[in-house]
């Protein structure tokens, strides 16, 4: 093996691709090959070394160095400023997330790391990264010092809840299966992550594809299965290549496929493709996709343990939750055990997204409370704005305010709440977010992924839909609030899967939580948040304006006039309310009023 | 079945497709994925092709257009209309929307003229939502065939609109 005296880590994610990084990549090559240096240098693509959102970003080893935002021309100058002279490049040294640990890379206050430790550290598209950093030790564990019944005991010991949102013991679940006297039985692993907002699982996959195969793995062991699926949704091209390619090294190191590490255990595994169908995350839906059908939920029981796949027992969890497995076999339930709360153990991934400082993906340990989440960990509220609430659990979840921030993360203590930890997106929100408006938009989003099969799910979600979109343009009447709740009721009652079940729920957080904004749309015909387009109008304050003419030359409607050096002036009749020219105003002479 | 000598575009398409991932039902849903990836959508002719190729009588196996079309019409990543030369996806999504996505899609709603699902007459654009692509920290998005833009801004349409031929 070559030595180096330096790596160079690229983040290519799909974010800091787009902004350039393979680019990046290349001028590093070219100017290492230039100076002479490609024989001490390596240049690696890896992915999640910071929040991407200042990206293209790079990480130098040893010294580990966070640089962020160069182009391909900025490049030279770098390598010989950072690699020739030996001197830090100020300009683009990420310097808000201090790095603690090199090992961990730049963690967050308060963040834990289990399922992300490798995110970023590693190169998913080489196995032996992942066996330097003790990597597939846990299947040997588990297959030489281990029985299948010692294996569930360990993972049902750890506490470990299925990350996928409903938080079902993962040890039960794989006894469940394993009594089931019939064969063979299937492995599937729900990577259809589907929820707006929520991208830890891609995060994963693209990562540290390993950890997830792994744990696979190790499940099928447990449970006696002799197959698996990754169902992957096809809006992750890029996770999509890293399994394949992942599951072909795993493959040719012979942790997969027959007699595994010379034993007389069989599995394979293969990735199924979604083709764009949110529904498909709910795990019959997922089933019948993997088995070529329209992705319709089947009503439960049979449970898939029982009847799944093809007809035959079959275990379901999620990304993360396969990801845990190899550390709790490691370590032991015990250390996994002595995170969380007395029901919810371990750690949770979030993508924190909405109006924070510092959005992004995160690891926490259980039983942390929504504050710290938002104001320590994600930097709190964007522009000095006031929090207002925030949506755990994506479309199917609610929204929280101000009283739940002291709220302990758990999965008993959100759906108290009236919400539920989900997969784990949060979306936050200030103040200039309008709930109804809110509220509408997530029911536009189930209404639409509706798969159709069960009426009051397909229905349903289309009246109440109807309904808050009445509200939002001014025309609600008495009476409609009590409409949605009692809709609201029936379509949660009688819906077949989760996603008719669950889609009330953020009409139903906010009527209980922000009523008031409700009454004020459909009362005062006024939206108290400046939000609801029929509901506003925009004026031109005719002292402030310097007559710049932005405004008119911008406006996509020509509705405002006005002589260049002289107060402009909006034509309300054409005025579509789209807000470009508030935005575009380099005086703040344009308000908003409702 | 043997294959004619002279075949249309799409026939010899659904051929290699069937070729690649197989004739079992769990490889309906990969064929009608690499048709739409390689024609841009799935024309009626790929149905009946789909049909008459997987016909098998050995096997008893008989698959019907109506439920190739069920299952096509089902997934939003498959089209059974035809697309304008680019295909512009906004994502719809609340992270995107929070920090800007309504003002993003209604300016190119309005630049173009287009609502959800249409093309351009002169068949340059379509437009159509997105589910999340999971690009959140960088809302709102757009992705225009595979190209990616984060933080878009209202003013930025037109001059990113203007990249495309």
């Amino acid at each position: 093996m070559a030595f180096y005296r330096s790596h160079v880590l690229v983040c290519i994610d799909p974010e800091c691709l787009a902004k350039g990084a393979h680019e990046i990549v290349d001028a590093l090559q070219d100017e290492f090959v230039a100076q002479g240096l490609i024989d001490e240098i390596q240049v690696l693509e890896t992915s999640r070394i910071g929040g991407c959102s200042g990206g293209p970003e790079m990480m130098v080893y040893p010294e580990g160095f966070h640089y962020h935002g160069m182009t391909a021309d900025d490049i030279p100058f770098l390598v010989e400023e950072h690699f020739l002279k030996g001197r830090i490049v100020e300009r683009f040294r990420e310097v808000s997330k201090p790095i603690v640990d090199e090992e961990l890379g730049p963690l967050r206050p308060k963040e834990v790391r289990i399922v992300l430790r490798n995110c970023g550290q590693i190169d998913p598209n080489n196995i032996e990264d992942y066996l330097a950093i003790d990597g597939y030790q846990a299947l040997g564990k588990a297959l030489f010092e281990m029985t299948p019944e010692k294996v569930i005991d360990e993972v049902l010991n750890s506490g470990l809840r299925g990350r996928g949102g409903a938080g079902f013991p993962a040890g039960r679940k794989w006894r469940l299966t394993r009594q089931v006297n019939d064969n063979p039985k299937y492995m599937v692993c729900n990577a259809d992550e589907g929820d707006p907002g929520a991208f830890m699982n891609r995060r994963v996959l693209e990562g540290d594809p390993h950890s997830v195969i792994e744990g696979m793995i190790i499940g099928a062991y447990a449970i006696g299965a002799s197959y698996g699926y990754i169902y992957c949704r096809a809006e992750y091209p890029v996770a999509v290549d890293t399994l394949n390619i992942a599951i072909k090294q795993a493959r040719e190191f012979g942790f997969l496929g027959n007699n595994i590490f010379g034993t007389d255990f069989n599995f394979d595994l293969e990735v199924r493709v979604g083709a764009g169908a949110f529904v498909c995350g709910e795990e019959t839906a997922l089933m019948a996709s993997i088995m070529g059908k329209r992705g319709e939920p089947n009503p439960r029981p049979p449970f898939p343990s029982v009847k799944g796949v093809w007809g035959k027992p079959t275990n379901n969890n999620n990304v993360e939750t396969y990801s845990n497995v190899p550390q709790i076999i490691s370590k032991g339930a015990a250390w996994y055990a002595s995170m969380g709360t007395e029901r919810s153990k371990g750690t949770k991934t979030f993508a924190v997204g909405g109006n924070v400082v510092k959005p992004g993906l995160i690891e926490v340990p259980m039983g942390i409370t929504l504050r710290e989440i938002i104001f320590e960990v994600a930097g709190g509220i964007k522009d000095g704005k006031k929090y207002k609430a925030v949506q755990t659990g994506g479309p199917m979840g609610g929204c929280l305010t101000e009283e739940h921030l002291d709220l302990p993360l758990d999965y008993e203590a959100l759906s108290q709440a009236g919400s539920m930890m989900g997969s784990g997106g949060l979306v936050v929100m200030d103040e200039n977010s309008c709930m109804v408006d809110i509220a509408r938009f997530f029911m536009d989003f189930t209404q639409a992924e509706s798969c159709g099969k069960c009426t009051p799910c397909r229905v349903g979600t289309r009246r109440i839909l109807e309904l808050l979109q009445k509200i939002c343009d001014g025309k609600g009447q008495d009476g409609d609030i009590e409409r949605l709740e009692n809709l609201c009721y029936e379509v949660s009652r009688n819906s077949l899967c989760g996603l008719g079940q669950g889609a009330p729920n953020p009409v139903l957080s906010t009527l209980k939580h922000f009523r008031h904004e409700y009454e004020a749309h459909i009362y005062e015909k006024r939206c108290p948040a400046k939000v609801c387009r029929p509901l506003i109008h925009l004026t031109i304050q005719t002292p402030v304006c310097t007559g710049c003419t932005v405004c008119s030359r911008n406006c996509p409607v020509n509705a405002i006039s006005g002589e260049r050096r002289q107060a402009h002036l909006i034509d309300q009749a054409a005025c579509i309310r789209c807000g470009i020219c508030v935005q575009v105003c380099n005086f703040n002479a344009i308000s908003v009023e409702s | 079945m043997i294959a004619p000598l002279i075949e249309s575009e799409v026939a010899a398409i659904v051929r290699e497709a069937i070729k690649e991932h197989g004739i079992q039902r769990d490889a309906l849903i990969p064929i009608l994925s690499e048709i739409n990836h390689k024609l841009g959508y799935i024309p009626g002719e790929a149905f009946r092709e789909m049909r008459k190729q997987l016909h098998d009588p050995a096997r008893q196996a008989y698959i019907a257009e109506s439920q190739l079309y069920g299952l096509a019409s089902f997934y939003d990543m498959l089209s059974t209309k035809s697309r304008g030369r680019h295909v512009i996806k906004f994502c719809e999504n609340a992270p995107c929307h929070v920090v800007g996505g309504k003002a993003i899609w209604d300016g190119l709603r309005e630049t173009l003229g287009l609502e959800n699902g249409e093309t351009t007459p002169d068949d340059k654009w379509t437009l159509v939502t997105t589910s999340c692509l999971g690009l959140c920290s960088v809302g709102p998005v757009v992705l225009i065939d595979e190209d990616m833009y984060g933080n878009v801004t209202p003013e930025q349409i037109s001059k990113i609109l203007d990249h495309y031929e």
